[in-house]
């Protein structure tokens, strides 16, 4: 009897943490099936990654902005803003690529600033200060550009967005580089895991059983190694993967890792706990909306080379993405709940979803239909949840 | 015999695991101002949401027997109807409206197209204040007007409704002496219009100036209703009725050994964050030693919650003036992370608002304030922070699967270890606990008082805010005694008495600072 209910336990626990895993597979292998594979084909797979690159950058600084309990709805004209002044350094006055780089990372990071001030130190809430940088950062970009759209860009700042490592070891059809990296961070993952496995036992911590844990490893493995394939068969390591890929890493370790990341939670969670913790409130404050401007010009070279121009209308509605990525993907309207790897496998969903339907030749006032329930659903379920908890 | 308005007559109310009122009886006559007295968590408010339908008919055993019939309330509206209107001690106006919307809010005068009149609103909202002596425009929005006169407001409100049994939960705690007296000067004047009344209050004074009878309540039981008019030594009476239980073996054996001075404050002034000129703390002083154990008496509203949180980094009031001494060295204390630098901690009462993260688990909350003893340049090792939070769920026998248990899911006891385990590990060397033991059953605060024990065997310094006597009696080796503010007195643990603290903790002690500002004036 007890047997059942540890049982039915387990998986309504596994359910409640690892559902949205399981919507992502169960969404992935639908669009596969509806596509005839198409979904899953090389050329594809590729392209979802280069498509929705920004999007994941801007949802690596939003889950962090709502995981403390605000919401940022300016980096749609942050990235334009930040993607015309590197155009402008670029295009207009010949300068370097890379000067244009520091140029945008530069403006972002003064953008954060700014709303970091009004958000921490003012105490201006962060739906105001951000609803008005939207306003603001779109005008200037459209000052900044004159209102016409500056191209093209030069071959090496095309690259950031557009550029493969290909053929480095050579070919024979795939490219062996490819999965060499890949096979490397999977062994570096299977080391971190197995630590860490370790630890917890050694401080008798539960685990997983060993062969489940096994089992989680293999599956791991194959889904990765089956992506490097893809990759590799079609035009190899896209360089913004790399930028993502390192991206990802560091800011799970930041968040999960470090004092900063931890005091983030701790606002989110209870803000006056936090205080009366010690917890420099303003600072931390600050930091997370400096952080969300940075990563937003990030965002904004990323997609202007992607574009190979500067739009006055680029990144428009970005900003509903990358918060809709962060909620599916599991974070508290209330703050102090949310994982990177959470928003990342939000806005996938979101990712693939889209694509699946254009795809299918869906028009595209479905898919916003779509989107927009998926949202609210994915929303929903969390707050079901929450209110089941509470009822305890 | 006189025409009882009210009885109720063997009352019980149980919530989960604890008995908060057993067969209490009240009864109350027509016309009369009635006190109820007792000390915190005795049972009064409780007995009130009774009364008022919040807990209805149903959840709780015995009769409420009104105008002669037995009364069945499931909400306060049907209260209400029959004219029991209650005023909480948290006015519950809302602040930008107007005078004459807040009264009638939930009740709106309304014309015959459904909409409201306006007109009618305003008219009978100026009559209203005109009976309880209030002079102002009923078109002001209620933030622009102080306390005072806020609820003078809420009887308006009451009156409006037809009230015939008006309920005060008290009405003066956050009153200044003039309104304080105007406030009863009303009470006087409802009477004599046939309105009965009845008071909760801790301000014995008031109880024998204005009440007819008062009852007294102490650990969910009716003790006695004492007849005000008969005359001599009320207050007394009502001191031993409301404190009158033994001291049993509650509280573990402690050695005292008590060393230096640790933590002085001197001087010790708090305004109120938002209405200006008011003084919640006034020149307080006082000091901790090594290896001692201090209590801080006072009843609700006494100020002893903004005095720990003002000390501690500054975290309540504005204006704060007055100096702390570590180790005999003035120290400047300016934000929460500078107090715990040096030294304090502070243990909220309210757990679930203040002290934790409620969604976040146990090991997190454990070292929430010392997050730097886990960190080197920035980053959490993560399992030393396990192991330390492994070590204090042993230590402190906190009761959890697991120490990844979110700390939602724990009792009110185990969580308040959560929050001592969270302070211990910062070093704290002086401890402020406000109210360690509410909330929580009798063998989780014996645990705590063991711990307690530990911390000044170590020789840590501990400040205990309490409004329970007895659990100060038991744990303190001095007691500071504040009312409204001010420390009214000093008593070693040996010649302190449940009634002598009571009478400190009730007694109105001239304000210096109100003095002085008088005197500018």
């Amino acid at each position: 009897m007890t047997g059942t209910a540890n049982i039915r336990e387990l998986i309504t626990r596994n359910i409640r943490t690892s559902g949205i895993y399981l919507a992502f597979i169960a969404i992935i292998a639908v669009f596969a099936i509806w596509t005839d594979g198409k979904l899953l084909s090389p050329g594809n797979v590729t392209n979802l990654v280069l498509q929705y690159s920004y999007i994941l950058i801007l949802a690596i600084g939003m889950v962090m902005v709502i995981i403390a309990g605000h919401i940022d709805l300016s980096v749609g004209s942050v990235v334009a803003f930040t993607g015309a002044v590197s155009a402008v350094v670029v295009i207009r006055h010949d300068m370097p690529w890379w000067v244009g780089v520091l140029a945008a990372l530069g403006v972002g990071s003064l953008i954060g600033a700014w709303q970091g001030f009004w958000v921490a130190f003012v105490g201006i809430p962060a739906f105001i200060t951000t609803l008005s940088g939207m306003l603001l950062f779109r005008g200037l970009t459209w000052v900044t550009l004159d209102n016409i759209s500056l191209s093209p860009f030069p071959a090496e700042y095309q690259n950031i967005a557009n550029g493969f490592f290909n053929g480095v070891l050579g070919g024979n059809g795939y490219d062996v580089f490819t999965l060499v990296v890949f096979a490397i961070a999977l062994l570096g993952y299977f080391y971190s895991t197995y630590r860490t496995r370790r630890s917890r036992i050694a401080y008798e911590q539960p685990v997983e059983a060993f062969p489940l844990f096994i089992v989680k490893l293999v599956v791991v493995s194959f889904v990765v190694m089956w992506f490097a394939w893809q990759l590799a068969n079609a035009r190899g390591l896209p360089f913004v993967l790399i930028i993502l890929a390192a991206l990802i890493i560091i800011y799970s370790l930041v968040t999960q890792r470090t004092v900063f990341g931890r005091h983030v939670y701790a606002i989110g969670g209870n803000l006056s706990a936090a205080m009366l913790s010690g917890v420099k409130v303003k600072w931390v404050n600050f930091g997370v909306m400096l952080n969300m401007g940075i990563l937003a010009s990030v965002a904004g070279v990323v997609f202007s080379s992607r574009m190979n121009s500067a739009q006055p209308s680029a990144g428009n509605m970005f900003e509903l993405d990358a918060i809709a990525a962060c909620f599916i993907g599991g974070a508290a309207v209330t703050g102090g709940v949310g994982r990177v790897t959470g928003a990342m496998v939000g806005g996938l969903i979101m990712a693939v979803m889209s694509n699946g339907m254009s795809l299918l030749g869906v028009d595209q006032s479905m898919v916003q239909i779509v989107k927009g329930l998926v949202l609210l659903l994915a929303v929903a379920f969390d707050v079901y949840n929450k209110r089941r908890a509470g009822a305890r | 015999m006189p025409k009882h308005i009210l009885e109720m007559r063997k009352i019980t109310k149980t919530f989960p695991g604890v008995k908060a009122l057993s067969a209490v009886e009240l009864s109350v006559i027509d016309g009369e101002i009635h006190g109820i007295c007792g000390e915190n968590g005795a049972g009064k408010s409780t007995l009130m949401k009774v009364l008022s339908g919040v807990y209805p008919h149903g959840t709780y055993e015995g009769d409420i027997v009104y105008d002669g019939e037995v009364q069945q309330f499931h909400s306060i509206p049907d209260s209400e109807r029959q004219g029991i209107v209650i005023i909480h001690q948290e006015l519950a106006l809302i602040p930008y409206l107007s005078v004459a919307e807040n009264i009638f809010l939930g009740n709106e005068r309304r014309g015959k197209n459904g909409m409201i009149d306006w007109n009618l609103t305003n008219h009978e909202a100026a009559k209203l204040l005109e009976q309880v002596g209030l002079h102002e425009n009923p078109l002001t929005p209620v933030n622009q007007l102080g306390v005072g006169k806020q609820q003078l407001i809420e009887i308006a409100k009451a009156l409006s409704k037809d009230v015939r049994l008006l309920i005060l939960d008290e009405p003066t705690a956050a009153l200044n002496d003039d309104d304080s007296e105007h406030l009863l000067e009303l009470l006087r004047s409802l009477k004599a219009r046939g309105i009965t009344s009845i008071m909760i209050s801790h301000k014995l004074n008031e109880i024998e100036e204005i009440c007819d009878r008062t009852t007294i309540i102490r650990d969910g039981h009716s003790i006695e209703t004492i007849d005000i008019a008969e005359g001599g030594g009320n207050q007394d009476r009502i001191i031993r009725g409301m404190v009158g239980r033994d001291l049993t073996n509650r509280y573990p054996k402690r050695e005292h050994v008590v060393g230096d001075e640790v933590f002085r404050v001197e001087d010790w002034t708090v305004y109120h964050p938002t209405q200006p000129g008011r003084v919640v703390v006034d020149n307080a002083t006082f000091s901790v030693r090594k290896g001692e154990v201090i209590g801080i008496a006072g009843v609700m509203g006494a100020g002893r919650t903004e005095l720990a949180m003002s000390i501690f980094g500054r975290s309540y009031g504005r204006d704060i003036t007055g100096r702390t001494y570590l180790h005999g060295e003035e120290i400047r204390i300016r934000d929460v992370s500078e107090a715990i630098s040096h030294g304090l901690a502070y243990a909220t009462e309210d757990r679930k608002r203040y002290g934790l993260n409620l969604i976040e688990d146990v090991r997190r909350n454990i070292s929430a304030a010392a997050l730097f003893k886990l960190a080197k340049r920035g980053w959490v090792d993560g399992n030393k922070e396990i192991k330390v939070a492994e070590e204090y769920r042993a230590s402190m026998n906190i009761k959890t699967p697991s120490v990844m248990q979110t700390v939602g899911n724990l009792s009110g006891g185990n969580q308040q270890k959560v929050v001592l385990s969270k302070w211990i590990y910062s070093d704290a060397e002086v401890l402020i606990l406000d109210e360690p033991t509410r909330g929580i059953d009798v063998g989780a605060k014996y645990e705590i008082y063991t711990i307690i024990n530990r911390l000044v065997a170590a020789g840590k310094a501990v400040i205990i805010i309490s409004s329970e006597l007895p659990e100060l009696l038991g744990t303190c080796d001095r007691i500071y005694t504040l009312a409204f503010g001010v420390v009214t007195g000093e008593l070693p643990v040996a010649e302190a008495t449940q009634e002598k603290l009571m009478t400190l903790m009730t007694q109105e002690k001239a304000s210096t600072t109100t003095m002085d500002k008088e005197a500018r004036a």
